[in-house]
């Protein structure tokens, strides 16, 4: 039997990385008795083990909890979990679009962070009510009262019902429960209208096949129901329709307003797209849900099996990642230095990481990943316009009109005391000032246009270096625009090593050219002859180092009979060998490849 | 396992138990601990000496009368440190006089005993000599003072001309020393200066091993700390060669990696590791190996006094080979002698050729020119002898 609509709250959280945001959840679903304690694994959300290790959500979650309110009566409560990253962007405006309320976490000693001013502009553009909650007041170092300036002065919400909470211990848990049933507004939506639902996230079932969450906006899904997807025109038969219990739990039906999953045998998430309407073949809506787009990935880089027997393997883990992951796309690609591989986009650089410690770690496989590359427009002499998303593609200098590079919108929130060292690092990449505005006394928003390609030049851990870790950054993919660009190509004992080519701003060629063949030098181990390594532009070399040859790798002592210890050595030495990929006559080792990366900015 | 496997097993065990075995004693003491050195050793006291010996004493009495060892024929005996000679005449005598009660050997035994120049007169070399000790191993390292400082030796190269001429005198006719070169700031010129001061001496073998700098001994921290600067790879080459072409222009064979003989003295001892046989290891961290099982003794001294006397093993760790592991030891171990790996000997032990095993491995160092393949031996080029760990971690 459903329930009816006002007895229904949808809402999700919005919290910076590390201000509570898994434990709040945690803590809601406990006070509602939808776990006991014992079932209680620290974060249940977070389910992924590199989520629970980061700290960080990865995929959307939603939960249903019932709610015994002050009023008397009992409300059912859905948790939409969102992801609380930049590059997860569109699937946050996606889980807002399946809300009415927002509750706004904020660190009580922290304040407002980059990524949640920008999720909460997102959920105010979708008409969302926002409860504001200062979390952790239980520290030493929590200043509510400055916080709640900063949310009243920065995104000019009313604070003076603002809840102090510790998720920690607690404290205003049921505070926020009450303010939910309260001040969300419940779910509107004509129960009799054709069916209109939401996809707001899917994942992949080796039983059930695709699980779709949705939220019904209008009309009721039921089992057995032929549906249709707007945006990708397919039609499925529903088999199965529930709630999160968190568990998955089947139900009759679902109706407008509420929020479940359903399953229909679906076999590739591709299908099933978040963001995408579903309504039903009989009885279709005339117009879909708007907000739908498809996730175009930015930032690309190769993938290579450092063995070439496991092309196939990555391939596999590739096609079953893709499975959970739509956004996800990889398409095979052939390195003359690396062999058989596969060029992959993603949606920024942590959903880059991410993939590329799913595929070591859940399907063991050793794989080199290039530097990873932005989409580049280059615009050839004979008028016509090529995606170039792997430098080592890039045409012929003399053939090349001019090439337009994306650029961001950035903004970082720093203490101000830190202004001074963030305006120089965005200068340094090529930054243009907007604007400065001041969030109270202490601390600073900045604005810069940027270009991406230098974002994903290691910009967030020199951010955080040179802030000590206190600024945050978001950003927001603007426009291409023309740069003076230029290929650099590596050669390695005289050979181009198209893996390592990379295009650059031309002021900054002899500088990263040189950094990086120091770094390559340190990395690559010494051989039986001497490795030449040169940076060079076109046919013009602008930097060159060289590995010495190995001469003499020979222990004389005898360990007084310790052979398992020398033989321990030599294994471990030989283990290190192992993650190299073999290049002509050199080995190269992984880190070679990502080495641009990490380079230093010059002083 | 199949009935084949088992049988091969079977019949490696019988022909390993059938070998004899090298006894080798250690011990841990010093009058100080070099500064390059990273084995166990305490400072000498005769009160420790004293417990140490009890206790070497109780060890014995377990492996004597335990099948492991007591039907096994002794080919060799080494009595290592530390600084065996650290301990006073009498303590020697009677360290002597126990292993010979639960060890028997023939005459023809070689029995050697390290010694440090600083540690010997000449009565402690007579005594030696007389309970059976007929090979000795002295640790010169160098000739000049400023280098034996930096190397915290407590001797000077008189000494050690002193030690070899008492040596003589009481009747060794089968002598070692022990070189270190690449030493910080060592210069080739002092190299051959060393050698040919030494080489002068006659003695009937030499050890030549390049430095190596162990982590936190003080001589890699300092170097660590930039206070000295690290031989570089290029100089410790240098002076490889010429120690190799120095000692082989004075009738001195090479045999091994780092040592060198006149014909007929080869350290058999050394030679057992080497052929990766049997060797039983008495005393504080010494390590055993015995049926394809090697174990290591514990490296604390207050733990082996106190086991050995509550009559428990001292062993800290154990570990059984299993076949492949011990095909690499014995290709690796092998590799280290200058005519090379015994085909043969590897084909019997193992019931597979080397070439069977390693066949890519192998045709991959050849092309390299590291390794060669005669009518008997796998061996090192000359080109190899120098990248000779190169060559074994294919071998892993």
């Amino acid at each position: 039997m459903s329930v009816k609509q006002e007895h229904i709250r949808n809402f999700c959280i919005i919290a910076h990385i590390d201000h509570g945001k898994s434990t709040l959840a945690d803590r809601l679903l406990e006070h509602t008795g939808a776990l006991s304690e014992r079932e209680m694994e620290a974060q249940v959300l977070d389910t992924m083990d590199l989520e629970k290790e980061r700290g960080i959500t990865i995929k959307l979650q939603a939960v249903r909890l019932k709610y015994q309110a002050l009023d008397g009566q009992e409300y059912l409560l859905n948790i939409i979990d969102t992801p609380g990253h930049v590059d997860f962007t569109y699937e946050v405006s996606r889980s807002l679009a399946a809300c009415e309320g927002a509750l706004l976490v904020v660190d009580a000693s922290q304040g407002i962070e980059a990524q949640t001013l920008a999720n909460v502009y997102l959920a105010l553009e979708h008409d969302l009510e926002i409860i504001p909650v200062i979390n952790k007041i239980d520290l030493p170092s929590a200043e509510p009262e400055q916080i709640k300036k900063e949310i009243e002065d920065v995104i000019g919400l009313d604070t003076s019902n603002a809840v102090a909470a510790s998720a920690k211990t607690g404290e205003g848990i049921a505070e926020i429960l009450e303010q939910i049933v309260n001040k969300v507004p419940p779910p509107q939506g004509d129960v009799k209208a054709p069916l209109k639902a939401l996809i707001f996230d899917s994942h992949y079932d080796a039983y059930k096949g695709v699980v779709s969450y949705i939220r019904v906006m209008t009309g009721a899904v039921k089992k057995g129901m032929n549906i249709r997807m707007m945006a990708t025109g397919t039609e499925f038969e529903v088999s199965e329709v529930g709630v999160f219990r968190p568990a998955l739990t089947e139900v009759a039906e679902l109706q407008a307003g509420e929020v479940g999953f359903i399953s229909s045998g679906i076999k590739d998430v591709k299908d099933c797209r978040v963001g995408d309407t579903i309504t039903t073949v009989e009885r279709p809506v005339a117009a879909a849900l708007s907000g739908y787009r498809q996730a175009t990935p930015v930032v690309f880089c190769g993938l290579y099996p450092v063995d070439t027997v496991d092309y196939d393997n990555l391939r596999d883990a590739l096609d079953k990642l893709n499975l959970n992951d739509a956004s996800l796309i990889y398409e095979p690609e052939t390195s003359d230095a690396l062999g058989f591989g596969f060029r992959c986009g993603f949606l920024g650089l942590l959903h880059m990481e991410i993939i590329q410690e799913r595929l070591e770690r859940e399907y063991n496989l050793t794989i080199i990943t290039t530097a990873p590359s932005v989409v580049y427009h280059v615009f050839t002499t004979d008028g016509a316009r090529q995606q170039i998303e792997n430098p080592s593609k890039m045409p012929d200098a003399g053939k090349i009109d001019h090439i337009k590079e994306p650029y961001v919108q950035a903004t970082v929130m720093v203490p101000k005391d830190f202004v001074g060292a963030v305006m120089e690092l965005c200068q340094q990449r090529r930054g243009t000032f907007k604007n400065m505005e001041y969030l109270g006394l202490t601390r600073v928003m900045l604005n810069y246009e940027l270009p991406l390609s230098e974002i994903i030049f290691d910009f967030f851990d020199q951010l955080k270096s040179r802030t000590k870790g206190y600024a945050s950054l978001d950003y927001e993919i603007s426009e291409y625009r023309q740069s003076t660009l230029v290929k650099m190509d590596i050669l390695l004992n005289n050979e181009s090593l198209d893996a390592l080519s990379c295009i650059i701003h031309r002021d900054k060629a002899y500088y990263r050219g040189r950094a990086l063949l120091a770094k390559l030098r340190e990395l690559i181990t010494r051989h039986q002859f001497e490795i030449p390594i040169q940076a060079a532009i076109g046919n013009k070399i602008i930097a060159r180092e060289t590995v010495r040859a190995l001469r003499k790798d020979v222990t004389a002592k005898c360990y007084g009979g310790d052979i398992s210890r020398k033989r321990k050595l030599l294994e471990k030495q030989k283990e290190g060998k192992k993650r190299m990929k073999q290049v002509g006559s050199v080995e190269v080792p992984q880190e070679a490849f990502m080495a641009v990366l990490n380079i230093g900015e010059e002083q | 396992m199949t009935l084949i496997t088992y049988m091969r097993i079977v019949i490696l065990v019988i022909k390993i138990t059938n070998m004899g075995i090298a006894l080798y004693v250690h011990i841990p003491f010093c009058v100080q601990k070099c500064r390059y050195c990273d084995f166990v050793s305490y400072n000498y006291s005769p009160d420790l000496a004293q417990a140490y010996l009890k206790a070497l004493e109780q060890e014995m009495l377990f492996y004597a009368s335990s099948e492991l060892v007591s039907n096994k024929k002794i080919n060799t005996v080494f009595i290592g440190g530390g600084t065996p000679t650290v301990l006073a005449t009498v303590e020697l005598e009677r360290l002597l006089v126990i292993l010979k009660t639960y060890f028997s050997w023939s005459k023809e035994t070689e029995v050697t005993v390290e010694a440090n120049p600083g540690t010997l007169c000449k009565q402690k070399l007579t005594v030696l000599k007389n309970a059976g000790v007929n090979r000795l191993s002295l640790g010169v390292q160098a000739c000049q003072s400023n280098l034996l400082a930096l190397l915290g030796r407590v001797h000077n190269y008189d000494q050690a001309v002193q030690a070899v001429e008492w040596a003589r005198q009481a009747g060794f006719d089968n002598l070692n020393l022990d070189l270190i070169f690449a030493i910080p700031h060592q210069t080739i010129k002092e190299w051959q200066e060393s050698l040919t001061l030494l080489a002068d001496l006659q003695p009937e073998h030499l050890s030549c091993y390049d430095l190596q700098l162990e982590d936190n001994t003080p001589l890699s921290v300092a170097v660590e700390q930039g206070k000295l600067l690290a031989c570089s790879e290029e100089s410790a080459l240098a002076m490889y060669q010429e120690t190799i072409a120095f000692l082989t222009g004075k009738g001195y064979s090479h045999y091994e990696i780092s040592n060198f003989s006149k014909p007929g003295y080869q350290s058999e001892h050394n030679l057992c590791y080497w052929h990766n046989k049997q060797y039983l290891g008495l005393g504080l961290a010494a390590h055993s190996y015995i049926n394809s099982t090697r174990w290591a003794n514990t490296g604390n001294l207050e733990q082996y006094i106190t086991k050995v006397s509550k009559e428990f093993l001292p062993v800290d760790e154990r570990h059984q080979l299993t076949t492949s592991e011990m095909m690499s030891e014995t290709v690796f171990m092998g590799l280290r002698l200058i005519n090379g790996l015994q085909l043969d000997d590897f084909s019997s032990r193992f019931n597979c050729r080397v070439t069977d095993v390693w066949s890519e491995q192998i045709n991959k160092l050849m092309k390299q020119g590291l390794l060669a393949m005669t009518a008997t031996h796998l061996k090192l080029t000359k080109k190899g002898l120098p990248l000779a760990n190169v060559v074994f971690r294919e071998f892993v």
